[in-house]
């Protein structure tokens, strides 16, 4: 035997092992100590040891993050130069791993960003983080603190805070607003014209921080954990009707009811929960048996998205609570594509009809909408809103029915479930 | 090589020229915006779709090469 067989995963946490330890941020020594030296000379063969580690993206597509990778650096090549934008923005209302991420581990993230930077032939990084969260200012000590202690591959790290919209952090709208302009989604990709014009690659600050792992320790260490097609550990933000409402790691491959158990388990019983984000789909409580991964969900219309987790308890009422989400979401447009900022209130409308009205012409105007507003924004929010919507019809199938018979539903009297912001509004701007 | 009508949604103003030159290819949903046909333009049709790309009033047409496959 000239290798040794693999250890398989042993079930700790790897991005916030410091912080399940001490449960406060690590600092540039105590980084150091947990994962050694940024390995600067990986980054010649950065893209091919994230491909083979197979890396995909946390911020909610989980698009293969060497192909990124690639494409920024074959583009930057000709257009002189690329640059690199760690999404940390996490404008999700359901969604905290970024948040605690950037807090608990910057450097490991920074770390990430860094490599990437040298991966893609990029000398500037922008970390883009949640407005009005102090995030910022502990980013601009993280960055002093490398600065003060020559570590890291030189490269220029600044922050932005783009304003809270929930369309803000698309990665498109990130780049426009890191290039000067409003923070509003672009009709060009980011990897080809993004920050003043360069091809920028945005990632997910989840994302960053498992290819600074992937660099020091490799691509089979990293598929110690996950499945062949989404392998690593991932991280979940647990909300709604659990006894302990956080964020957890756990490795791609995991249940429903695994993600549930690490909190604590469901407080009251379920009925269903939403997965992804708000943007994300409705999964029936029988869902839960099923490995929550993107291929394993793909024919229920749902993926883990950017680990967003609410569990619905049986005495709520899912179409409340997505009139509630459909209506926020309307109202997070850019008011730049028709079929969006028209479609969503109209979609939101439909189903608050249904929910409240009685208005059986509604659902099948309902259905038509969804089918017509698809795909059709220069983002992907429009999309996600009809994914939230089609899938609530398909979930509470059976409610819509005792609605529409104006049968009562105690559920419309509960406080709400998911938590809908009240900012922004129109003083956030778009700068 | 085949090619494919596309719109920048963001650009549109949901004017409807387009759904009157090229209405083979191009309707308008109950907003006035443009959903076009997803598949390659057919050669009888080249030459009002082009007509079309040029017309818009805010440009917000293309016609993209199909990747061939």
């Amino acid at each position: 035997m000239s290798t040794p067989p693999l250890t398989s995963y042993d079930g700790r946490p790897r991005l916030l092992a410091g912080w399940a330890a001490t449960n406060r941020p690590a600092n540039l020594a105590e980084h150091a100590r947990a994962n050694g030296p940024l390995p600067a000379g990986a980054a010649p063969h950065l893209v091919g040891i994230v491909t083979a580690a197979g890396l995909r993206g946390r911020g909610g597509a989980w698009f293969p993050t060497g192909r990124k990778l690639s494409a920024v650096a074959e583009y930057g090549a000709t257009a002189g130069g690329a640059y690199v934008v760690v999404n940390g923005v996490e404008s999700e209302p359901a969604a905290g791993k970024d948040k605690l991420l950037l807090r608990a581990v910057p450097h490991l993230v920074l770390d990430g960003a860094e490599l990437a930077a040298l991966a893609v032939g990029a000398t500037e990084i922008t970390v883009a983080v949640h407005r009005g969260t102090g995030l910022a200012a502990a980013l601009g000590a993280a960055i002093a603190e490398r600065a003060a202690y020559n570590w890291g591959a030189g490269r220029t790290i600044k922050v932005a805070e783009p304003p809270r919209w929930y369309v803000s952090s698309e990665s498109t709208a990130v780049a426009n607003f890191v290039g000067g302009g409003p923070g509003k989604p672009r009709d060009e990709s980011a990897y080809r014209y993004g920050v003043k014009g360069k091809p920028t690659l945005v990632s997910n600050a989840e994302t960053l921080a498992h290819l600074a792992l992937i660099a020091r320790l490799g691509p089979d260490w990293f598929r110690q954990a996950g499945t062949a097609e989404a392998p690593g550990t991932a991280l979940f933000t647990v909300g709604g009707a659990v006894h302990r409402r956080a964020v957890y790691e756990l490795p791609v491959g995991a249940t429903g009811n695994d993600i549930l158990r690490m909190a604590g388990g469901p407080a009251e019983p379920l009925q269903a929960v939403l997965l992804g984000g708000y943007g994300g789909s409705w999964l029936a409580a029988d869902a839960l048996s099923l490995p929550f991964t993107p291929e394993s969900l793909r024919l229920l219309n749902a993926s883990p998205g950017a680990g967003v987790l609410v569990a619905l308890p049986a005495q709520a009422c899912g179409l409340a609570e997505t009139v509630r989400v459909a209506a926020w979401m309307a109202s997070q447009n850019a008011r730049q594509c028709g079929p969006c900022f028209n479609g969503l209130p109209a979609i939101a409308d439909d189903l608050a009809r249904i929910t409240w009205g009685r208005d059986r012409t509604a659902l099948d105007r309902l259905r038509f909408r969804l089918g017509i507003v698809d795909k059709r924004g220069a983002c992907g929010h429009p999309d996600g809103v009809v994914r939230l919507v089609a899938t609530a019809l398909a979930v509470f199938a059976d409610d819509i029915g005792r609605h529409l018979a104006g049968q009562g539903c105690a559920g419309l009297w509960r406080p709400p479930v998911l938590p809908v912001p009240q900012p922004p509004d129109v003083s956030e701007g778009w700068r | 090589m085949t090619e494919t009508i596309k719109v920048n949604m963001i650009a549109c103003d949901g004017h409807g020229v387009c759904a009157e030159l090229v209405p083979e290819l191009i309707r308008l949903d109950e907003w006035g915006y443009p959903i076009l046909a997803p598949s390659p333009v057919p050669p009888y049709l080249l030459k009002h779709a082009r007509r079309a790309v040029t017309l818009c009033p805010k440009l917000a047409l293309r016609l993209e090469p199909d990747r061939p496959r």
